[in-house]
């Protein structure tokens, strides 16, 4: 029978929390990233113009159809022989991961627009306003109600996503965990604390998502 | 394309105007004239293209052929042309005042917001005057107190007016009415039609396209009966609604009550 010892990790709690501010670091910087280009993106698809549909459409194909895991060895590994730029560990690591949200944020985003009523965006434009102000104004306001929940959802699952970075030697929660059982030999208690750490920080975040939701529906 | 010639007393002036969907021929060579100040009623059964000849006229649709021009402002189109730059489209657009069948207010916005947002957008206007723009024209069409509403707690004759005063803060020199009664309850045509027979009195010129034959008889001074993209006949609204001409008129006219009595 194994005999927990969960003692003798309290001496290594400042790297455990320093590898939960990097993950929530991570998480923080390619929602964003991603956010701007998945807003990006979907207005692409959307867009008149067939050339930047189908620049559009290949981005978010190829990142969604590729595992992530293979992207950001790829960037890692591969750009640099490819083009002689050497990214950082945590350079190629935010990049992808933002680019790997980015194309499901640009599907959320396109799902959003096309939903709202074509009603909405001639009343914008017959008052003389331009495609752009309409889209600012009438359109996205509007389509971020029913964009929000999904949107939230996603970057939940970037925040368990960041995990992957470790393969890069990017100190995260994940890599810091390793670093621990390679010094302590106690792998069970390091990655039983550290699933209990995700898991605490996303419970209450899935909770905030679910209340939002209902607020959204009732709010104008 | 902007000319600046205004010849006589017509501000509304279509030539030769086409437009097709794909192999569907929708109009086939329409040529319209509207005097300042004057209110046509635009007829014809479901499909004959009134709608797509209204939305013409703000370039909701671009047509395929011809010349459009309403005021100082003229478009010419040539099959195949290039599309006119969006800024061009939305300047010309502001000069014309639409109304939809549905409303399409901007239901994220108070009736006071929907109405300010053409003069706070397109033309830039400070706030507080674009508010007090906004008030009185609410007043105008009776829902100054609704001003702090938002459109999902008015009945449709309510939201109707609301949309008309929110085209009339751009103040555009035309008004464009798409079936503006055909979705309210019966019981509210009465109040929409009240407000469009007042803007009619006070001189606004005005393209409506109505089902409201009695409406039309009486308020329009010229009715324009359209089928399959052809305009089929036209003359002063009594007579033409009264004694139709063509027998196609006479026989769509038929399904009509043309007279409030
Ligand atoms: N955006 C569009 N794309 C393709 N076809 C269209 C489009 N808009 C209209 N049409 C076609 O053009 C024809 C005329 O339509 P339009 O809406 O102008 O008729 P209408 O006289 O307004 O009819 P209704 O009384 O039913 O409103 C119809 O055959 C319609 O299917
Ligand atoms: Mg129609």
């Amino acid at each position: 029978m194994y005999t927990w010892d969960f003692n003798i990790l309290w001496s290594y709690r400042w790297l455990f929390l320093n590898g939960t501010l990097m993950t929530i670091a991570i998480t923080a910087g390619v929602i964003i990233l991603g956010l701007l280009l998945g807003l990006l993106a979907g207005l692409m698809q959307l867009s008149r113009n067939p050339i930047l549909r189908w620049i559009s459409w290949a981005y978010i194909e190829i990142f969604r159809c590729t595992p992530l895991l293979v992207q950001l060895l790829w960037f890692y590994y591969a750009l640099p022989v490819l083009t002689g730029v050497e990214l950082s560990a945590m350079t190629a690591a935010v990049m992808t991961l933002s680019l790997y949200g980015g194309s499901f944020y640009a599907e959320v985003i396109r799902g959003g627009v096309i939903a709202i009523d074509p009603g909405q965006s001639e009343a914008g434009l017959a008052l003389g306003m331009t495609p752009a102000k309409v889209m600012k104004r009438i359109v996205l306001p509007q389509a971020i109600k029913q964009m929000i929940p999904p949107l939230m959802n996603q970057s939940i699952i970037q925040f368990k996503n960041t995990s992957l970075v470790s393969v890069l030697a990017v100190p995260d929660l994940l890599y810091q965990g390793q670093v621990i059982t390679m010094d302590t030999f106690r792998p069970l208690e390091v990655y039983t604390v550290i699933a209990v750490i995700y898991f605490v920080v996303l419970v209450p975040l899935t909770a905030i998502v679910k209340r939002s939701e209902k607020k959204l529906q009732r709010s104008h | 394309m902007t000319g600046t010639v205004t010849p006589d007393n017509t501000k509304i002036e279509i030539t030769n105007l086409k437009k097709q969907f794909g192999s569907n021929i929708v109009l086939r060579d329409i040529n319209v004239k509207v005097d300042a100040g004057s209110v046509v009623a635009l007829i014809g059964p479901s499909g004959s293209g009134k709608s797509t000849l209204l939305r013409c006229m703000n370039l909701l649709v671009i047509p395929n052929g011809g010349r459009i021009r309403i005021g100082h402002h003229t478009f010419v189109f040539d099959d195949g042309s290039k599309m006119p730059r969006a800024k061009d489209q939305a300047h010309f657009r502001s000069n014309t005042g639409m109304v939809f069948q549905h409303f399409n207010l901007f239901p994220h916005k108070t009736v006071l917001q929907n109405v300010m947002e053409g003069p706070l957008v397109v033309k830039r206007m400070p706030k507080a005057q674009a508010a007090q723009l906004a008030r009185t024209l609410l007043g105008k069409v009776g829902l100054a107190d609704k001003a702090d509403t938002y459109p999902d707690r008015l009945s449709g004759g309510q939201k109707q007016r609301v949309a008309i005063a929110r085209a009339l803060a751009m103040e555009p020199e035309v008004m464009l009415f798409d079936e503006a009664t055909s979705a309210l309850d019966p019981e509210l045509v009465a109040e929409v039609l009240g407000v469009m027979r007042d803007l009619a009195a006070e001189g606004m010129t005005m393209i409506i396209v109505t089902h409201e034959m009695a409406f039309a008889r009486e308020v329009a001074d010229k009715v324009i009966f359209l089928r399959d993209g052809v305009i089929v006949e036209e003359g002063p609204a009594r007579e033409l609604i009264d004694n139709p001409k063509q027998e196609a008129t006479r026989a769509f006219l038929s399904h009509f009550h043309t007279r409030n009595d």
